[in-house]
């Protein structure tokens, strides 16, 4: 196996007397899509922000291309993390901006470079994430769910980051929609090889998308590929991948995957 | 190793070198601008050196060379293609569209712009309209039947605006009187008449300057906050909610804020004339050498009945001014956080001056009516 790209270890995070994870350790290989699952409040947020360097854990340790960014200052950290591409859950577009402001908005902070590159650099992403140029103009109140997650992911794409973290990317899509953003998460993964963290309720994206799938239950974490993760004999997991939903989507990963 | 881009423009040659990231775009930014300001009739581009293996840099020389082409000159790269190239070539291939036209406003789309600025006038003088109404409907069910007037969110609402407003109110008071005691005392002195810095001050903190200043800070304090809450119930679909629910926003969420408000001026009033005058004894006491006694002697001869009154009825009409252009602004936020953030700056100015205007209304009415 070669050397992961983020590596989580025992990592505890509590609240006051209530404990969130107890003892997490899983490892993201590199150009691997990793998906983060769970129920509401099985600590998905904050083990997302555990890993962008947000909230330091109350032990453990987060190693980061080699590197424990738990120990790291806060120079450092900022350096890793321009290394990151994130989207949030509903977008968090800066909303006085327009869509190319917010994707020029990273850059300029760390480079300077003329309005035609800008402008070119501008094009790039959003030809990446399939929005229409004419988009760039526009501000996020003006945009639909769809394009507000695209433009998203274009601005998380602006520093060329090598690993990117979504966080429920699908949510609130319609399913053309989905579908279409699914495919946009493999075409870059596979093309651009980079290392794509994912938090989602989203089956159909988990089936689709994941090589690997984390389970939190019961504050600490299953990790394992879907074909086996969806055998474990876990009365959530039994529940999550064979409930109502699941058995609607036909359940075996293999024929999703297939078609 | 360093990445290096050199543009030699003799050779006609585009030299890189080096590991290019993004970090690095700066540099090929620079070398290919040189490149656009005198574009030569072929170009030779060395790669072999070089890594592009971020995409944004080997996007910004794919673009320069597709320009050049597109212009004529004959590019060719010295050594394999940057391996990101092949996919700019599938991103090319897909239709993108066009880049939206900044070109300048024709007439028409001028005039169209006034005929909105117009509109949207009118729609603001509706729902203002629309707002008093309806304000006015709910406080008569009120009035009929007190169960209807929320009691305890208009308890809130008055800790809240009231109680918790009480520190920074009697700070300001006293600071106030202190300086007008003391420039009073100052410019006085020459006339002997330092005595009269009591008159000053009581009659300055007591008519006007203890209940226009509460007004300026509740206006910055609570029509702010009055204008923002409203402002994100109403983005966050909370207000729908209100309503599906058949429940009435402005009996719900405004009534109990203006009624609050309205309750609580004349209150935080008088906490403000109290530190006043205090403030004033203590200065009059420290630079005048006037014992408190006489203090309270020349108070009493210096204000009359009515000046209390005349700083104190004034008290619930700015409350009311107040309370109504916060909830009114909050409630005319829609769509995205820039109109709150807006709307709520409109309150709190559009609120001092509606109290300033007020104020000055009563003055000119006081001095009718020899008040």
């Amino acid at each position: 196996m070669s050397t992961p790209v983020i590596a989580v270890r025992d990592v505890v995070n509590r609240f006051g007397a209530q404990v969130v994870h107890d003892g997490v350790s899983f490892e993201v290989q590199p150009g691997e899509i990793f998906g983060i699952v769970g129920g509401s409040g099985s600590g998905k947020s904050v083990l997302l922000k555990t890993m962008l360097g947000l909230r330091r854990p109350d032990a453990g340790s987060v190693v980061v291309e080699g590197r424990d960014i738990t120990a790291m200052d806060e120079r450092e950290l900022r350096a890793i993390k321009r290394r990151y591409g994130v989207t949030f859950q509903h977008g968090a577009l800066f909303t006085s901006l327009t869509v190319a402001e917010n994707i020029i908005l990273p850059m300029a902070e760390s480079l300077t470079l003329d309005e035609l590159s800008y402008r070119r650099l501008v094009e790039l992403r959003l030809r990446m994430v399939g929005l229409p140029l004419e988009a760039a103009a526009k501000y996020p109140a003006q945009l639909s769910g769809g394009m507000v997650k695209r433009a998203a992911l274009a601005r998380a794409l602006a520093l060329d980051p090598t690993i990117l973290f979504l966080d429920e990317p699908t949510a609130g899509l319609d399913p053309i929609a989905a579908t279409a953003f699914d495919d946009l998460v493999l075409y870059l993964r596979d093309t651009l090889h980079l290392t794509i963290v994912m938090v989602t309720h989203d089956l159909d994206t988990l089936m689709r998308t994941c090589d690997r799938v984390a389970v939190l239950v019961d504050r600490r974490v299953i990790v394992d590929t879907l074909e086996t993760i969806v055998d474990y004999d876990h009365p959530w997991i039994r529940h999550y991948f064979h409930g109502a939903r699941g058995r609607a989507m036909g359940a075996g990963p293999g024929d999703a995957r297939g078609a | 190793m360093q990445f290096t881009a050199r543009y030699d423009r003799a050779a006609a040659r585009l030299e890189l070198a080096g590991e290019c990231r993004m970090d690095d775009a700066p540099a090929l930014a620079r070398a290919l601008g040189e490149l656009r300001a005198a574009p030569p009739a072929a170009l030779m581009v060395g790669v072999a050196g070089a890594q592009l293996r971020d995409i944004g840099p080997a996007w910004l020389l794919h673009a320069a060379i597709g320009e050049l082409r597109a212009a004529g000159a004959g590019v060719e790269l010295d050594g394999p293609p940057p391996g990101h190239f092949a996919y700019f070539e599938e991103l090319l291939a897909q239709d993108a569209g066009a880049w939206p036209d900044a070109a300048k406003p024709t007439v028409e789309e001028r005039l169209a712009a006034v005929g909105r600025g117009i509109r949207q006038r009118l729609r603001s003088w509706y729902e203002e309209l629309v707002f008093g109404g309806r304000l006015i409907e709910s406080a008569a069910v009120a009035w009929r039947s007190v169960k209807r007037l929320r009691i305890p969110s208009v308890v809130r609402h008055m800790h809240e605006t009231g109680v918790q407003a009480i520190p920074v109110v009697a700070i300001i008071a006293i600071l106030i009187s202190v300086i007008s005691a003391y420039i009073g005392a100052q410019q006085l002195r020459p006339f002997g008449a330092e005595i009269f810095t009591v008159d000053l001050v009581a009659i300055g903190v007591l008519r006007e300057l203890g209940v226009l200043l509460t007004a300026i800070m509740v206006a910055g304090r609570t029509g702010s906050a009055y204008a923002a809450e409203l402002g994100v119930m109403k983005l966050n679909d909370e207000v729908d909610a209100l309503e599906s629910m058949g429940m009435n926003p402005y009996e719900v969420l405004v009534l109990p804020r203006v009624v609050a408000l309205v309750l609580v001026m004349p209150l935080l009033t008088i906490v403000a004339d109290a530190m006043g005058l205090a403030g004033g004894a203590l200065l009059t006491s420290y630079l005048l050498d006037l014992p408190w006694p006489q203090f309270v002697m020349r108070l009493d001869a210096a204000i009359a009945d009515t000046t209390f009154w005349a700083g104190l009825v004034k008290a619930p009409v700015f409350g009311l001014l107040i309370a109504l252009t916060g909830t009114l602004r909050g409630l005319q936020v829609r769509e995205s956080s820039r109109e709150l953030g807006r709307l709520t700056t409109v309150a709190v100015v559009q609120s001092i001056f509606l109290v300033i205007f007020a104020d000055a209304l009563f003055a000119i009415f006081f001095l009718e009516i020899d008040f």
